[in-house]
């Protein structure tokens, strides 16, 4: 086996940080036990380097393993980098949530970093296999994170929800890949988009490609396949449901787009339309559902079936053309919009973590006036939601824009109306979002609240998450070039050879 | 003077903007230090914005000045490209000098919930937005400052807005008005905004086919315009469309009007005064330097379309002047017929109209920024705004009285003041509207628009008469009222000088418009 370790160095450097964290929660007695959150946090910085020594080192640019089924390229690169980052936020988040339930921290991190080691496999998976293992190795954790405050039934129903339709869609997966190979006798993405083209139409290889879609729209909870979301968001803790909106459902998108883009290009029109009305009704149902939630994890559950719409809406484009320009710019919308999706609904997580904490409750209308008694939390708030709104100059703005780009580029009748949707929704979800400025903004804090108490919401590491997603989203929002910059060098690495 | 030339329009774009962040850098309890900064920078902004017009050259006004073109996001080829010419000139004065009197203003007048430095913070953040809309020469960096308005009046209304309840027919509840209004504005405008952005993107496609580089360059774009490269199709309808919904609700014109008379009514003194003043010229602004120049021959087929929406606005306005009851909302539904004339103006296509509009909007900047301040004082010392209970405030403070009665002249377009010109003009377009326009349909227009200053003259005396003339109501015979104070003055003074000038030498506005708008008309029709 010729291994590159160079390349593999953020896995391994993971992969020995879960164990150091194993290690730490054996040996420590229970006080002391907020080591191994420590050991994470630091585990997780630690395998960024290696990720800058291979994006800046004089090494090849694309490194492949395994017979090309585990590939490190500029695409694994920031993929690998936004999984690491997003990680690393989430921890930061879990930090003190965690640690005031004073049960089972070390497995938390333990699981955690699983589950993150999962989406770092993933990005550089390049066959069916890896994949599917990667995918597994993202999930598997989060059912039992799903379910980590065990008194609570809420927290029960929630893991249990996610488990039983979790499987059920790696089971529609796993057949529609089996599918896959059968027909085309290869698990590797190259051998599928070579094969694939002579079997346009076989009846099989169609249905095989609509389970895959169906197995991934699970994943990304894509309209009608989002059922399970909002309840287990819900009632899973909260920095597993902002790991779940974003870590998982990133991975999903990965998935989405290695398959479309590097598996599946030779069959367009049957992934474009089947796409295009996940990606209509995902945007449409997330938000008029959103506008009648009164819990803010409710309304960021319903929101984020609705980004994930908005992020679907690029394939749609890519589908009907023929231009390589198109498809790439295509795919680096989706790109530029999980990452900067990632940062945002990190932050509204961050936010409602610690609007949880000083008001004890995700009620909407619990924090009414909380500019009064919180002011920083309340900026951050405002920002964080009108971000998610599109709203210029903070980031998500650029992420939209760029998502409309793409999808009017091939002035097809059936792409533009899919902008006028989109378009119709980027307002209505105004709506539901400018409610939660209004609240903390506008309203008065409700009569009898007590909201003297002293605890300052925003402290230690959940201060530090909210600052760096805060920072990104400014700065991405007032100059997204460098940053548009690489990422359509990166859409060329997802696309080539369509 | 170098630096100046390049780097004066970013100065004017971001000083107010870092500003808003610099007050963050006091303390919260040095309300005098954050007053005084939001001042110096505003004024210095100003100051700026003065500085350029002096240095403009006149003599080529429809030439972009003051130009500055970088790399932006090349990504999408979006450019920071910014300048000023004739058409966006007096407006960016007007932003910049309305937007220090409103500091001054504000000094000591401080609606609930105080908060002096969010307030201030939003005040310059909004005039980082309105600058930076009327000299962006790049549709992406156009729709980033138009957009950069909604948050902060979104606040601005929300947050120090009027608390009080009203029913609202169509929804069938009662609400609070501040918060009411403020989600309306914002829903309303980012409404339009969104199918305006789709046809800037149409727009950026399709001139890949003429150029080889697709650009949201606005200068480039015009030059494609003025050949008729975008034609008079499906696609040029559809675009012209799309920018029309997100130009007009922003005017507003009839029948998007609806979110202003709320947001004016509810929002405080000093967020009146932008909105109308300044925000509601994002929209016209437009339309003369985008929808017309680009997409000429399209525009020709709107005229009748955008006319007759215009002369509905002045008349509808009108007459809902004479409905109200409130003299912050009637203020507001003048608005809309002024706004009418000045769309009425666009809309003859003609450079006589377009010079209408822009001095249309310079006064209605002018006169409706002071009545909304007029507005907000006797609010705050009558603590009513009902015509009703109001009377002899003529008698109970002689200053105050004489310069509302003043403002109200100016406002029915009383010859020597500024606001004739607009009415005038547009009207004296209208008669010889653009060649193949239907000329009877358009001296129809003027005649209803005529009848319109009848009305308008109708309301603002009946309403001089309710609130100015007579006896004071028995209910203020103990009170004590103190006229107009320095701050005051020293906010109004200058609005009642430019209105004075300009309506005696309307050259002022003018002489910077009237070369760039006859060549918009020459580039675009060709005549």
């Amino acid at each position: 086996m010729d291994l590159d370790y160079h390349a593999l160095a953020p896995e391994l450097v993971v992969a020995a940080t879960i164990l150091v964290v194993l290690g730490l929660d054996v040996a420590l007695p229970r006080p002391r036990k907020y080591w191994t959150a420590f050991a994470g946090v630091l585990g997780l910085a630690l395998a960024a380097v290696p990720l800058l020594t291979l994006a800046f080192g004089d090494g090849p640019e694309t490194r492949s393993m395994l017979g090309g089924a585990y590939v490190v390229d500029g695409f694994a690169l920031v993929l690998k980098a936004v999984f690491i980052v997003g990680g690393y936020l989430v921890l930061l988040m879990s930090v003190s949530y965690i640690e005031s339930d004073r049960y089972y921290q070390g497995e938390y991190y333990l699981l955690m970093l699983t589950s993150i080691l999962g989406s770092l496999v993933m990005a550089s998976s390049r066959d069916l296999i890896t994949l599917f293992v990667g995918l597994e190795l993202v999930t598997g954790p989060l059912f039992l994170l799903a379910g980590w405050r065990k008194g609570d039934a809420k927290s029960n129903e929630a893991s249990l929800k996610f488990f039983i339709l979790g499987v059920l869609s790696t089971a529609i997966l796993l057949y529609g890949m089996s599918f896959l190979y059968g027909l085309t006798g290869s698990v590797t993405f190259e051998g599928i988009r070579e094969a694939g083209a002579d079997l346009l139409d076989s009846g099989a290889f169609r249905l095989a490609v609509l389970f895959t879609l169906v197995g991934f729209g699970f994943k990304v909870t894509a309209v009608p396949f989002h059922f399970w979301a909002p309840d287990t968001y819900e009632g899973a803790p909260t920095p597993v449901t902002a790991y779940l909106s974003v870590g998982s459902k990133a991975a999903g998108f990965v998935g989405l787009l290695l398959l479309c883009y590097k598996a599946l290009p030779s069959v367009t029109e049957i992934w474009g339309p089947a796409l295009w009305v996940l990606a209509a009704l995902s945007m449409t149902l997330g938000n008029l559902t959103a506008l009648r939630q009164d819990n803010v994890v409710r309304m960021l559950a319903y929101s984020s079936i609705a980004q994930g719409g908005f992020i679907l809406v690029p394939f749609a484009a890519a589908a009907v053309s023929n231009d390589p320009a198109v498809i790439q710019e295509a795919a680096s919308a989706t790109i530029v919009y999980v990452i900067i999706y990632a940062f945002m609904n990190l932050g509204a997580f961050g936010v409602v973590i610690a609007g949880a904490r000083r008001t004890g409750s995700t009620m909407i209308d619990d924090w009414a006036g909380m500019w009064r008694y919180a002011p920083r939390l309340a900026v951050l708030g405002a920002m964080f939601f009108f971000s998610l709104a599109g709203i210029p100059p903070l980031a998500g703005w650029y992420a939209k824009f760029a998502m409309f780009l793409s999808i009017l580029r091939p002035g097809n009748a059936w792409t533009t109306a899919l902008a006028v949707i989109a378009a119709v929704n980027a307002v209505i979800a105004l709506v539901y979002y400018a409610r939660i400025g209004k609240t903390m903004w506008m309203d008065h804090v409700p009569e009898g609240a007590d909201r003297t108490s002293a605890t300052n919401p925003l402290s230690g590491s959940l201060a530090l998450a909210l600052g760096i997603s805060a920072l990104f989203v400014v700065v991405a929002g007032i100059l997204p070039f460098e940053f548009a910059g690489v990422f359509a060098d990166l859409a060329k690495v997802v696309t080539t050879g369509i | 003077m170098d630096w100046f030339e390049s780097a004066g329009l970013s100065l004017i774009v971001f000083l107010p903007a870092a500003g808003a962040l610099a007050l963050f850098a006091l303390p919260k309890a040095r309300e005098d230090a954050q007053k005084w900064l939001a001042l110096l920078t505003t004024g210095l902004t100003a100051a700026l914005a003065v500085a350029v017009a002096a240095n403009f050259n006149y003599g080529g006004s429809e030439k972009f000045q003051f130009e500055v073109s970088t790399s932006w996001i090349p990504a999408i080829g979006a450019r920071y490209h910014i300048g000023v010419d004739g058409i966006s000139l007096p407006l960016l004065v007007l932003s910049a000098v309305v937007t220090v009197l409103a500091v001054i203003y504000s000094w000591d007048h401080w609606d609930e919930p105080r908060n002096v430095r969010g307030f201030l913070a939003l005040m310059l953040l909004l005039a980082t937005g309105m600058n930076g809309t009327f000299v962006a020469l790049d549709l992406v960096l156009f729709f980033i400052f138009f957009e950069l308005v909604l948050l902060p009046m979104y606040f601005m209304i929300g947050i120090w807005g009027d608390s009080a309840k009203r029913r609202i027919p169509v929804l069938g509840r009662t609400v609070t008005m501040r918060l009411y209004a403020a989600i309306k504005f914002f829903i309303f405008t980012l409404f339009g905004s969104a199918f305006m952005l789709l046809g800037f993107l149409a727009l950026y496609f399709r001139s890949g086919d003429f150029l080889g580089e697709n650009t949201f360059d606005i200068p480039a774009l015009i030059a494609l315009g003025s050949q008729n490269a975008f034609g008079s199709g499906t696609f040029a309808f559809l675009v012209f469309g799309a920018m029309f919904l997100g130009f007009a609700v922003k005017v507003p014109m009839w029948p998007f009007h609806t979110w202003l008379p709320d947001a004016h009514t509810a929002a405080p003194t000093v967020g009146s005064v932008l909105l109308a003043a300044i925000l509601l010229k994002l929209g016209s602004y437009a339309f003369l330097r985008i929808s017309i120049p680009i997409l000429p021959d399209m525009a020709r087929e709107w005229a009748p379309f955008i006319g007759l929406l215009a002369v509905i606005g002045i008349i509808y306005g009108s007459l809902a002047c004479l409905a109200q009851t409130d003299v912050k909302r009637l203020i507001a539904f003048s608005s809309v017929g002024h706004m009418g004339f000045v769309m009425l103006g666009i809309a003859t296509m003609t450079d006589v109209g377009f010079n209408a509009s822009l001095i249309g909007m310079v006064a209605h900047g002018l006169i409706t920024g002071l009545l909304f301040f007029l507005a907000g004082s006797m609010h705050h010392r009558y603590h009513t705004r009902e015509i009703a209970r109001l009377g002899g405030n003529q008698k109970l403070m002689p200053w105050m009285g004489g310069i509302f009665a003043f403002t109200a002249m100016a406002s029915l377009g009383l010859p020597g003041l500024a606001g004739f010109w607009g009415e005038f003009m547009s009207l004296l377009g209208a008669y010889r509207p653009l060649a193949g326009l239907s000329l009877s349909q358009f001296q129809t227009y003027m005649v209803i628009g005529a009848i319109g200053t009848v009305l308008t003259a109708g309301y603002m005396l009946w309403m001089l008469q309710r609130v100015n003339l007579g006896e004071p109501k028995a209910e203020w015979s103990d009170h004590e009222f103190h006229d107009v104070e320095p701050t005051e003055w020293l906010a109004w003074a200058p609005l009642i000088v430019a209105i004075v000038a300009i309506g005696v030498y309307p050259r002022i506005v003018l002489g910077a418009t009237t070369d760039a708008v006859v060549n918009l008309a020459r580039t675009a029709f060709g005549g």
